[in-house]
């Protein structure tokens, strides 16, 4: 990464709210219905028509903030952002301009294997408004407009221009996701709406001891988490060039808004849209002030749960875990991190049930489509197997099968080893038998080793696996390892 | 406070209202004489007076988030000046 510049991204964040009904008014929230089924007069913007605030977006708004460590404002209120525009049946937004709910906060990055993230992203405020309704283009000269969307309960969260690679930005949302999802405040889904982002970006290009900005854009239209990422690729690497050829610096040029063209993977040029000071914000008379005080404060904050991040700490300190470990389980969600807590009370080897879980649970109920509150292990009868392969009945390679073998069946561990004859064998003389055996019948590793043709490690590895075939599989790692050490050495005196 | 031909100009702009010659002379003129009737407020001294954020005081109105009976489509779109079986119809919108 040896560019002459560093990326400057912010993110600004809409995301649904989860109500039964709309912010204003009383018709549903479902996601998916025919067009214009989920409406009502205030909603329509019918004239004559009064919004009354719904309290759970309000209080879902507000463990938002308070999660994400912003500060709260007492006293709120809102305004009208007043544009025409089809999908805005009131010729004017409902939202909050000068005095937010909620100012500051950050979202922290979890650190990648690739050595990236890790850092810190600071928001500038969390304000609530309605979203407005979906317009489908290219029916003749024609637009549909669907008004089911209009009036449901929107978060904004807009983020300081802080993050510093597109890979951060992903990780950014990802996190955010993760903690609405844990909050119960969205269910954050990219692909239908209910999380949308918009990412502002530049660079600060480092020529001859200064430091030049390039023109910002805004980047619309990103659908994915995957679009996010590779959109700010691409719109760096165009910036860059763009500067090669015409040195344009901010000065010199206003922000512009660009669209992401997810199957071109490029962005172009989209139409401007009026200026903020156009919005012509005024105080909305229909809404009075909300007053949020400490008892209602306090009881937002006890309704907190264990966050994501908190979770991660926790699952290193208290389990050892490693981060990396530690971050698979918890980004799976809630569900399973819960999972992998409840296995953790019955039994003390937190290492492997964290690998059971992260290759076979998970694998499994990825394949099956399935929750895991779906999956046919339940956490005590996995606490169980780990127990028994740690009070050295079975072998890890036997408590992986017969782990199979109880997603398969739903049956208990002790089960499936009766019915298997799954067993470790401990028997000194059984495996002293099968290590000769298994020397027998490979005698050029010993002259392998004599005349070093290969590295002595690599061939007692290939011998282990030769003794563990002879016993089907069954021997006792540890002693298998001591009794063919002791064989060799006395071979090779 | 005097609001320029320009300025009214641009507000029929936002206001998707296509004005005259004639009529933007009329408008600037009457819409001035609005401003400069309301200009007065601006004469009390208001050092040290809280801003009003609202006219009524009254706090926290809010609904129970209870989902009742939607609108039948039909009565949704009855008053659209264009339709089709499920939508509204505007204009082409092209972003």
């Amino acid at each position: 990464m040896s560019h002459p510049y560093d990326v400057v991204i912010g993110l600004e964040i809409h995301v649904q709210l989860q109500t039964e009904s709309k912010m204003f008014s009383w018709c549903g929230t479902e996601f998916g219905l025919p067009p214009n089924t989920q409406t009502d007069p205030v909603s329509l913007g019918m004239p004559g028509t009064l919004p009354v605030m719904n309290r759970k977006a309000f209080e879902l708004a507000l463990k938002t903030a308070v999660a994400l460590g912003a500060e709260i404002t007492p006293f709120t209120k809102w305004d009208r952002k007043n544009y025409y525009y089809p999908d805005l049946p009131k010729n004017y937004q409902i939202s909050q301009y000068d005095l937010p709910f909620s100012t500051g906060g950050w979202l922290d990055i979890p650190a990648r294997k690739d050595g990236g993230g890790g850092s810190r992203c600071a928001l500038t405020r969390v304000h609530l408004e309605e979203d407005t309704g979906k317009l489908t283009h290219g029916v003749g000269d024609y637009s549909e407009v669907d008004l089911n969307r209009a009036g449901i309960p929107l978060m904004e969260i807009v983020g300081e221009p802080e993050i510093r690679s597109a890979a951060d930005a992903r990780g950014c949302l990802e996190e955010l996701k993760l903690t609405l999802r844990s909050l119960g405040v969205s269910d954050c889904e990219m692909q239908e709406g209910s999380l949308r982002c918009d990412a502002n970006v530049n660079l600060h290009i480092h020529k001859d001891g200064k430091t030049i900005a390039t023109p910002i854009v805004e980047i619309k239209n990103l659908n994915s988490f995957r679009a996010v990422e590779k959109a700010l690729n691409y719109e760096t690497e165009r910036q860059y060039k763009k500067w090669l050829e015409d040195g344009l610096t901010i000065k010199d040029s206003p922000k512009t808004t660009r669209g992401w063209n997810d199957a071109e993977e490029v962005t172009k040029p989209q139409r401007e849209k009026e200026t903020a000071a156009d919005y012509r914000y005024f105080p909305e008379p229909d809404l009075v002030p909300v007053v949020v005080d400490e008892e209602w404060l306090a009881r937002v904050r006890a309704s907190i749960g264990e966050l994501p991040g908190a979770r991660r700490e926790r699952f290193q300190t208290a389990y050892g875990l490693s981060p990396y470990d530690a971050n698979v389980l918890v980004e799976q969600g809630d569900d399973v991190a819960d999972y992998f807590d409840a296995v953790a009370r019955d039994t003390s080897e937190y290492k492997l049930a964290s690998n059971w879980i992260q290759q076979d649970v998970l694998r499994s109920i990825k394949d099956k489509k399935q929750a895991i509150a779906d999956f046919p292990v339940r956490p005590d009868a996995l606490a169980d197997l780990i127990n028994r392969v740690k009070r050295g009945e079975l072998n890890t390679n036997q408590g992986r099968e017969v782990l199979g073998r109880m997603i398969e069946t739903g049956d208990p561990a002790e089960t499936v080893i009766e019915l298997g004859g799954y067993k470790m064998v401990s028997d000194s003389g059984a495996i002293a038998a099968a290590v000769d055996a298994a020397l027998a019948a490979n005698p050029q590793a010993i002259e392998d080793i004599k005349k070093g043709k290969k590295k002595p490690e690599a061939v007692k590895g290939f011998l282990r696996g030769q003794v563990m075939k002879q016993t089907g599989g069954k021997a006792n790692p540890a002693l298998v390892g001591e009794l063919l050490e002791a064989k060799l050495a006395e071979l090779l005196a | 406070m005097s609001l320029s031909t320009e300025e009214v100009a641009k507000v029929a702009v936002l206001a998707r209202l296509r004005l005259s010659p004639e009529e933007l002379q009329t408008f600037t003129g009457q819409l001035n004489a609005i401003v400069d009737y309301v200009a007065q407020l601006q004469e009390p001294d208001t050092t040290g007076v809280e801003p009003l954020a609202h006219g009524v005081e009254v706090r926290n109105v809010f609904r129970d988030d209870v989902r009742g009976e939607a609108l039948p489509r039909e009565a949704a779109l009855a008053n659209a000046p264009k339709r089709n079986a499920e939508s509204f119809l505007v204009p082409a919108v092209l972003d």
